[in-house]
């Protein structure tokens, strides 16, 4: 009985990511406009995009092999199985268990591997652009949280997320610059792997300096629908990732009852709706950067997740 | 009690050697003085929380020293310089800014391996104190190293002296008359590389500091 509780909310768990996934994107969108004084669409445009992509015809290049057709899916499924071991509003779910936070960094980067491979495919070079970038800042942001899990590791105990969670929501914590620093750093790689906008602008087609429209630009139809959809569930799922590590107010923890979980469920929206806002204003607040000072500022993340961890070994050690 | 206070002492602290990668990130040279000054303000925190811990007055007169002269004095008297010498703003590293953190992490995970070997015996807090202050210390030796301009190398400096008055703050005790004299004598470096500046951008009309190389015998 408990194990179809579980599976229940597991599988509520996982509609619930892809269903908010476009709201939250037509969330930092609406609060964009907004800023700049313009009326902006509403929130549920995202939606009313992916419906139109799916339905039109899909247009597929003449030089295009058998794996662009299959790379919207591989994606889309490697980002969605990322997404269901993040504890979004309740930890210890059915699937978290079977993986730690450095499966879901795989994960994402087996998606980003094959984007990059779609995106040479065609031949064309916007294509081969826009994947040489992703692979360059893919090069520097992916060390970077790998040595933020490591010390996320190194306060908690564990790389699980769950147990991660449970511990950051516990009393034990206190006050460490450590964590200071691997926030500011998994921001910082949030910001990079979504493609947001100090590095790439994620609202133009048309610019030599993008990335992540450069690599999909020959897509089209319901393939573009489904990486679509794939990008805006990673968003969620970054936010998701530092919401739960570092503001695990209101998370039910395992074994929790069915309305602790509903409720940890509401609260997880508004704080999703919180983080949109919050991204809307960022981004309206600076401009984009060079191309080549990416690296630099992807590098100042990989500094303070180094720095971190070793300020934390030196407290551990004296314990 | 015990754990907050600790838990401040590191944040501080730790808050410290941040600054010393900031200004090693730094490559524009009134940004540069700024964050020279959050790190006297860091600082004269952190020199202050030891004073509260301890309950020792005269660590406030440190604090109170250390923000005057580091906070105020010395980047106002550095922005009046670069104004009236009209130096180019730009600050031009010797290797990239990538090397240099690699650098500076490198020489962090050197000073604690070293201070966890040395001081073993000592105080939690004293050990972790000296383990950030040499940090701090060979972070502004390595920002003296990979500067070319001159105004930068003094700032370089003086950060190395903060370094210099946290291991002091955590060695339980100096005597204010060595740290009275401290301070004056930083003051002294600096009303002497002031002079220096004039002198070198009057001379050479520039203050990088490959343009001393010439001069130097060794060479060719």
């Amino acid at each position: 009985m408990a194990l179809i509780v579980d599976l229940v909310f597991q599988l509520l768990q996982m509609t619930l990511v892809i269903a908010v996934a476009p709201l939250l994107t037509g969330i930092v969108r609406a609060t964009k406009s907004r800023l700049l004084r313009r009326r902006g669409p509403s929130l549920i445009q995202p939606y009313r995009d992916l419906i139109r992509l799916a339905r039109k015809e899909a247009v597929v290049a003449d030089s295009a092999s058998w794996l662009f057709r299959f790379v919207p899916y591989l994606v889309f499924a490697a980002t969605w199985v990322a997404a269901a071991l993040v504890p979004t509003f309740a930890t210890g779910l059915l699937f978290s268990w079977s993986a730690d936070l450095i499966a879901i960094i795989a994960l994402l980067g087996s998606a980003r591997f094959f984007l990059a491979l779609a995106g040479l495919d065609v031949g064309t070079s916007f294509g081969g652009l826009g994947s040489s970038r992703e692979a360059l800042f893919g090069a520097l942001a992916e060390p970077a949280m790998i040595v933020i899990v490591f010390t996320l590791a190194l306060v908690a105990g564990s790389t699980q997320l769950s147990t991660v969670a449970a511990y950051m929501a516990s009393s034990f914590v206190g006050l460490r610059v450590s964590l200071g620093m691997a926030l500011v750093a998994l921001i910082i790689v949030a910001l990079a792997e979504n493609g947001r906008v100090p590095v790439d602008n994620p609202a133009t087609h048309l610019e030599l300096t993008m990335v992540h429209e450069a690599m999909i630009l020959e897509y089209s139809g319901r393939h573009l629908a489904v990486i679509e959809l794939a990008a805006m569930l990673k968003l969620v799922l970054y936010v998701s990732l530092i919401m739960c590590v570092f503001a695990p107010w209101g998370l039910a923890i395992a074994d929790a009852s069915v309305a602790d979980r509903l409720l940890g469920a509401f609260l997880y929206l508004a704080k999703l709706a919180v983080a949109g806002v919050a991204l809307g204003v960022f981004e309206t607040s600076i401009a984009k950067m060079r191309v080549f000072r990416v690296p630099d500022f992807v590098g100042a993340a990989l500094m303070l997740g180094f720095l971190g961890a070793l300020l934390l070994f030196v407290s551990r050690t004296l314990k | 009690m015990m754990g907050l206070s600790f838990d401040v002492a590191h944040l501080l602290a730790g808050g410290l050697v941040l600054v010393s990668f900031m200004l090693l990130y730094q490559t524009r040279l009134y940004a540069l003085l700024n964050v020279f000054a959050l790190q006297a303000v860091v600082l004269s925190l952190s020199v202050a929380w030891q004073a509260y811990v301890e309950d020792a007055g005269h660590l406030y007169l440190t604090a109170v020293i250390a923000f005057t002269l580091k906070a105020i004095v010395v980047p106002y008297a550095l922005h009046r310089i670069i104004a009236q010498l009209g130096i180019h703003r730009d600050v031009e590293n010797v290797v990239g800014v990538g090397p240099t953190m690699l650098a500076g992490l490198a020489l962090v995970a050197l000073s604690e391996v070293v201070m966890l070997r040395i001081a073993s015996e000592a105080d939690v807090l004293a050990r972790e104190d000296l383990a950030f202050a040499l940090s701090v210390v060979l972070l502004g030796m390595l920002m003296m190293v990979v500067r070319r301009n001159a105004v930068s190398m003094v700032v370089g400096f003086m950060s190395l002296e903060n370094g210099l008055i946290l291991a002091a703050t955590g060695a339980k005790g100096m005597p204010l008359v060595v740290e009275v004299s401290v301070a004056f004598s930083v003051l002294v470096a600096l009303v002497v590389i002031g002079v220096f500046l004039v002198r070198i951008s009057e001379r050479f009309e520039t203050v990088d500091a490959h343009a001393l190389d010439r001069f130097s015998g060794d060479r060719r």
